[in-house]
């Protein structure tokens, strides 16, 4: 949405306005403005917000149509591909390279929606299992329905600020972003993806290792985005995402809590704000307001986002300040 | 986002060609046309035709699609091909591809248009 038709429709006149697009990646892309412009002094208090009704505002096929039209016009589109698609043709790349299977793909999926029940404003309530994946409709194989986020409506908004404004803030360590292509045909090799360059950038520039991390945000489209996003980053080890999930690593009361809020793929996706609820979860997290989902110490979160076809990557490194 | 004039048409043309570009100042090949190597910045690179044969990279069965025109084709396999010649494309495929399966390209009706289509290479 074009910033000033926000500002309008809210009364308010702010004195620096603009949107920013680069996918599923927006909302850190526009966090990390927004830290940089405090930084410089150009703005006291930035407002990041993205919301959309994508899913009663317009009709499914409507959603799925647009969102495929991310493909190049010439050399994609007229071969009916969709996002499912895209990710699909990634999936299966990835899998046959580091020997991961449809079952471990579901454990992700399981997870995410074993978190969202314990979220309220999840999209979904209901649990699942590994074979509630397996057996549910096929929408680009070896993806099916349960692997994929759902349509949703939502928002999400917060306010980056040069000054802490509550006794106990959230500070951006650093943040770094990685663009290698856009279009899948046009992507790297697995090992050359933007995550890998994007996570190296944010730990120079923040001084935070891995070993430092306490709770994660990870961008979960579908779950072989999640699955290659934990790996990417160093997470878990090649083809041991989802060993891990089986083991408990990444439960709330794990080493590595993943998305409490059940994620897109089970809180839910409204473009945007989608992405930006991971943000807010973590912020609920390491300010102690996270009620029964609260985990044990989210001192130092690390959130990443990927939009595209796994083509623009931000990676975040945030800091509970007291 | 294409610019620039076609020498040879291809299949998003009607034809059933696939072809490709290659730079005669740094030897890249790319399968999007532009006027310019996006390698090196060279203006004009050399447009080939390909032989349609390849090797493939990725593979995906789309069971549901996105418009009334090709959801008249589901299921359909689309597929990611590194032609012999050095790029990589996208276009159908037979459902039993794997990866790393040696293919060759023909061409289909898919939604009113022409579309590359691999199988399995004839091993004799």
């Amino acid at each position: 949405m074009l910033a000033t038709v926000f500002a309008e429709h809210f009364g308010i006149r702010p004195a620096y306005a603009h949107a920013v697009q680069v996918g599923g990646a927006t909302g850190l892309a526009m966090t990390m403005l927004a830290h940089h412009l405090v930084e410089a002094g150009i703005a006291r208090h930035v407002l990041v917000v993205g919301g959309e009704n994508r899913l009663t505002g317009q009709s499914r096929d409507a959603s799925i149509l647009a969102l495929a039209q991310v493909g190049h016009p010439d050399y994609e589109v007229p071969l009916g591909p969709t996002i499912p698609a895209y990710y699909g043709l990634v999936a299966s790349r990835y899998m046959h390279e580091y020997g991961v299977t449809e079952p471990d793909l579901a454990e992700f999926a399981v997870l995410m929606r074993k978190h969202a029940l314990a979220r309220p404003g999840a999209q979904f309530h209901d649990p699942i299992t590994v074979a509630d994946v397996m057996n549910s409709k096929p929408v680009a194989l070896p993806l099916k329905l349960l692997d994929c986020c759902p349509v949703s409506d939502g928002g999400a908004a917060f306010v980056v600020s040069r000054e802490r404004t509550g006794e106990t803030g959230v500070r951006i360590r650093g943040c770094a972003q990685a663009h290698t292509h856009q279009h899948v045909t046009a992507a790297p090799a697995l090992s050359e993806l933007g995550a890998e360059i994007a996570i190296a950038r944010a730990k120079a520039v923040s001084g935070v290792a891995l070993s430092d991390v306490r709770y994660a945000a990870i961008y979960d489209s579908f779950t072989i985005t999640l699955a290659m996003l934990l790996e990417d980053l160093g997470l878990a080890g090649r083809g041991e995402a989802a060993a891990q999930v089986r083991s408990g690593y990444f439960d709330r009361d794990g080493a590595m809590p993943l998305n409490t809020h059940g994620g897109l793929l089970s809180y839910g996706h409204c473009g945007v704000g989608g992405a930006m609820a991971h943000l807010v979860e973590t912020h609920l997290q390491m300010t102690g307001r996270a009620d029964r989902r609260q985990v044990r110490d989210a001192s130092i979160g690390l959130l990443h986002g990927d939009g595209g076809v796994l083509s623009s990557h931000v990676s975040m490194f945030l800091e509970r300040v007291r | 986002m294409s610019d620039g004039k076609r020498a040879r048409a291809d299949w998003t043309a009607g034809e059933a060609a696939i072809v490709y570009q290659c730079c005669a100042a740094c030897g890249a090949r790319q399968y999007f046309h532009r006027s310019f190597c996006a390698a090196c910045g060279a203006p004009d690179p050399v447009e080939h035709r390909a032989s349609g044969d390849g090797t493939v990279y990725a593979t995906t069965m789309v069971c549901r699609a996105a418009t009334p025109e090709t959801r008249a084709h589901v299921p359909y396999t689309i597929i990611l091909v590194d032609a012999a010649e050095g790029f990589r494309m996208m276009a159908h495929g037979d459902s039993d591809l794997a990866i790393g399966d040696r293919v060759t390209a023909r061409y289909r009706r898919f939604a009113g248009r022409l579309v590359p289509h691999f199988s399995r290479l004839f091993q004799g």
